[in-house]
């Protein structure tokens, strides 16, 4: 098990990530895979805002749509190719999280989650509001191409996706990485500890939040793109309180404050509904729900913490 | 003392916060009718012995109510037991009223007419609790909520009263004040009580029996009369 | 003129609901500054209930005297079984079982009851409007029992020793024990007559809206929004929040902002109140605390 907390274990990862899916998996799963991508990536970012920062919220899938959207209409609307989309989706998307993050500072916890979830339940109703209907399609939303693998290479559209997808994550995982191993991630972590101490260290407690709300609804914002990309389709009602909640779901069942976590939960998002629509052909929420539940109680650490309990290393993060 | 009823018996009592030990096996009891005093510095582990006895913390070593084993009973159960504790920071409901505060006292006892009679009683020690019965607990000074904790801890009708500091950040002429009506009430009831005290001349003054306490162990214990006369124990011990 | 009345009025009545959905929420709060995720989705289910019961044959009255105690029950039992054990663990555990709550309802409402949407039937009659059309024999019927409903909660946490308690141990648990008070069995209590009221506002608020398995998001946002705008930590606050949030809605969809944003006038409510007044309009703030 010591293998999984190894220094080259990430590498080792992507590269079996590259090449793996590339050589065995068809269309279908490799879509399937494209879409754990970005999942990983929305999971990330919620999870270096309530994982690491303490800041919890139930909300984050309005970024996602946030950035699903501008995508969509960049590309609808402006006919910019995709891959030009995602600074803008990245940018808009920090600047709602810093805007969110200001008044979300006053909140203790309790309060950050409920304001959060009620911008869950009222996000598809914002997007389907006939003032913006020309740009965002209203109910019916936006249909996109499916790019090309470019420069001729030898790719499917689906494996070449994949690929993109997969490209942009590990920049955005590296860069998580390397926050949350420096300095600025010890300051995420002593605000959600101890932000007395942390506030005596001379940590700029309200800076350190907001910013950290906008970098998370900056994570989820990219995938939100991506994932437009991906499902060719944006539409409002894919984006609400189902959505934020499969979010929150896999980063509690990944592990808190784990950058392999978000993986592990971004992979139990993408493949547990289906599993568990044969446990209970007709109540796979119920068993997503009792999951969560069992995990507060038997690993409120997530899968993440099962890991480095098997391998036998003591908890840094 | 063969023959006098011990109300409480303590028995190599250890007592820890999570990780941190703070009692190291204590031994002391607690004589049917009269008071008895825990002195000692802050930090010493007098909170902390009150707590064991009424189930606030996890403990180790024997406790006996009245012949009775009370360790790891339910903290609310050792209250039915008639054990009142004023905790340190006197633990007034301060959003309810006094009266609220007063009814809550008397939350095990049925007796309404019994209730009653210790409310009038209470009144009559404490005369300001009446001006202030419809007031929210809140309000009150410090004095103030110090006697309507003992009247709260009366009304539940204890035979063993537990009191927690009870001069703390009182002005000198209220805690002798109250300490005047706790020496009544110990006259005219016949009730036992454990007292803590950071102030030993004030404990020993009302006090029979007195234990001195440092980090988690008994360095002294003895009659309070012999202490108060024995210059030398005092002065080494006590600094007074 | 008229309709403007007529709005009002259904402000009332809607805002009856959600006050009972926001006392709910307060209670809980209150004792353990916890907000119930899953009070909307546990009312959902208690309206499944009830609606199961008048299907198999029971007069409406019968159907709603059983569902009320049953909805107390599985409320008490969730806090003793679910709730109890993770009384001390972080904000983002206690989140997380909420939602595992607000799921496992949601789907299980979803599974046994399917999701398509149900009518519910009203116990008022559907006659003709009554007062000159501006009430329906639903919103008044309804209104009155919301009424009766919160008055009989204040009145016990006023005047029993039981409700007393009850506060007691929301204010102050320590102290609470150490007068006898079972604090794990007041909270056990609160939920469940969280549960019971939530219920009551569940089989008020279906006829309305229809009976489907995400029918109580909405009403949890504005009783969220009433219960911030009242002051979480104030009962009777969080009722009158939960009827100005109940005007302002039917207002602002008549005439600002039109029915589609309904849901983001109680997001709206709630950041505003958040920003500039986050102890709510009547939230207590202590005046000594020596």
């Amino acid at each position: 098990m010591q293998f999984f907390t190894s220094r080259a274990f990430p590498w080792l990862f992507l590269a079996a990530a590259v090449v793996l899916p590339l050589l065995f998996a068809s269309d279908y799963r490799l879509f399937q895979l494209t879409m754990v991508v970005v999942y990983s990536i929305a999971v990330l970012g919620l999870n270096l805002l309530t994982g690491y920062n303490g800041q919890v919220s139930l909300g984050n899938g309005a970024f996602y749509a946030i950035g699903a959207y501008t995508t969509a209409i960049l590309m609808d609307k402006l006919g910019l190719p995709y891959w030009a989309t995602l600074p803008f989706s990245a940018v808009i998307c920090a600047g709602v999280g810093f805007l969110i993050g200001l008044p979300a500072l006053r909140l203790g916890g309790m309060y950050l989650a409920l304001t959060t979830f009620a911008l869950a339940v009222a996000t598809p109703q914002l997007l389907k509001y006939k003032a913006f209907e020309n740009y965002t399609g209203g109910v019916q939303g936006v249909v996109l191409d499916k790019p090309d693998a470019p420069f001729g290479l030898p790719l499917s559209q689906d494996q070449w996706l994949y690929l993109f997808c997969l490209a942009v994550g590990a920049l955005l995982f590296a860069l998580a990485m390397n926050l949350v191993r420096g300095r600025i991630g010890r300051a995420m972590r002593a605000i959600r500890d101890q932000p007395l101490a942390a506030e005596a260290m001379g940590i700029d407690i309200a800076m350190f939040k907001t910013r950290t709300f906008a970098l998370s609804a900056m994570f989820t914002g990219v995938a939100g793109s991506l994932g437009a990309i991906t499902i060719q389709f944006v539409a409002p009602d894919a984006f609400g309180v189902p959505l934020s909640l499969t979010f929150f779901v896999g980063m509690v069942v990944g592990g808190g404050a784990s950058i392999g976590g978000a993986v592990m939960g971004a992979l139990f998002i993408q493949f547990i509904p289906n599993i568990a629509d044969e446990i209970s052909k007709a109540a796979p929420g119920a068993v997503y729900g009792l999951l969560l539940i069992a995990f507060m109680f038997l690993l409120p650490g997530g899968l993440a913490s099962l890991i480095r309990i098997l391998s036998g290393k003591k908890r840094t993060a | 003392m063969p023959l006098m009823t011990m109300l409480l018996e303590v028995k190599g009592l250890h007592g820890a916060y999570g990780e941190s030990k703070v009692l190291h096996g204590l031994d002391f009891v607690v004589e049917e009718g009269g008071v008895t005093t825990l002195l000692g510095a802050n930090g010493a582990g007098k909170t902390t012995t009150l707590r064991a006895v009424s189930g606030m913390i996890r403990t180790q070593g024997e406790i006996l109510f009245a012949g009775k084993p009370i360790q790891g009973m339910a903290t609310e159960a050792i209250a039915g037991l008639g054990i009142a504790h004023v905790p340190d920071g006197r633990g007034t409901f301060m959003e309810l009223t006094v009266e609220e505060n007063l009814r809550l006292g008397a939350y095990t006892r049925n007796d309404k007419a019994g209730v009653a009679a210790d409310l009038a009683k209470m009144f009559d020690l404490f005369p300001r609790l009446r001006e202030r019965f419809h007031q929210q607990a809140g309000t009150l000074s410090g004095g103030e909520q110090q006697m309507l904790a003992i009247a709260r801890a009366m009304l539940l009708g204890p035979k063993l009263l537990l009191l927690d500091e009870p001069s703390f950040g009182l002005a000198p002429l209220i805690v002798r004040e109250i300490f005047e009506i706790l020496g009544r009430i110990v006259r005219e009831s016949g009730l036992s009580i454990l007292v803590v005290e950071q102030n030993a001349s004030l404990a020993l003054a009302i006090a029979d029996r007195a234990y001195l306490l440092e980090t988690g162990r008994f360095v002294m214990s003895g009659a309070a009369e012999d202490i108060r006369k024995d210059e030398t124990l005092r002065k080494s011990y006590l600094g007074y | 003129m008229d309709g403007f009345i007529h709005q009002i009025i259904s402000g009332i009545a809607s805002g009856g609901i959600y006050a009972s959905v926001a006392l709910a929420l307060v209670m809980i709060y209150q004792a353990t500054h916890h907000v119930n995720f899953a009070q909307g989705e546990m009312a959902m289910f208690s309206t499944y209930i009830a609606l199961t019961l008048i299907q198999a044959g029971l007069p409406y009255w019968a159907a709603f005297c059983i569902t009320v105690p049953v909805s107390f029950v599985i409320g008490a039992l969730i806090q003793r079984v679910v709730m109890e054990p993770l009384s001390k663990a972080p904000v983002l555990a206690s989140v997380g079982v909420f939602i595992g709550l607000l799921l496992t309802f949601n789907s299980v409402a979803g599974w046994i009851f399917t999701y398509t949407l149900k009518p519910f039937p009203t116990p008022f009659g559907e006659g003709k409007p009554l007062f000159g059309g501006f009430v329906s024999r639903h919103e008044l019927g309804s209104t009155a029992i919301t009424l009766v409903v919160l008055l009989s909660i204040w009145a016990f946490f006023r005047f029993t020793k039981l409700g007393l308690a009850m506060r007691a141990a929301a204010f102050n648990p320590v102290s609470s024990r150490l007068v006898g008070v079972p604090v794990a069995r007041m909270l056990a209590l609160g939920w469940g007559l969280a549960a019971g009221i939530g219920a009551i506002a569940g089989m008020m608020v279906a006829p309305v809206i229809f009976l489907d398995p995400n029918m109580m998001a909405g009403v949890l946002l504005y009783a969220f929004a009433g219960a911030l705008l009242g002051g979480i930590t104030n009962p009777l606050g969080a009722v009158i929040g939960g009827f100005i949030v109940g005007i302002i809605e039917n207002l602002g969809g008549a005439y600002v902002v039109g029915t589609e944003l309904k849901l983001t006038t109680a997001l709206f409510i709630i950041v505003v109140v958040l920003t500039v007044k986050p102890a709510g309009l009547f939230g207590k703030t202590l005046v000594s605390r020596v």
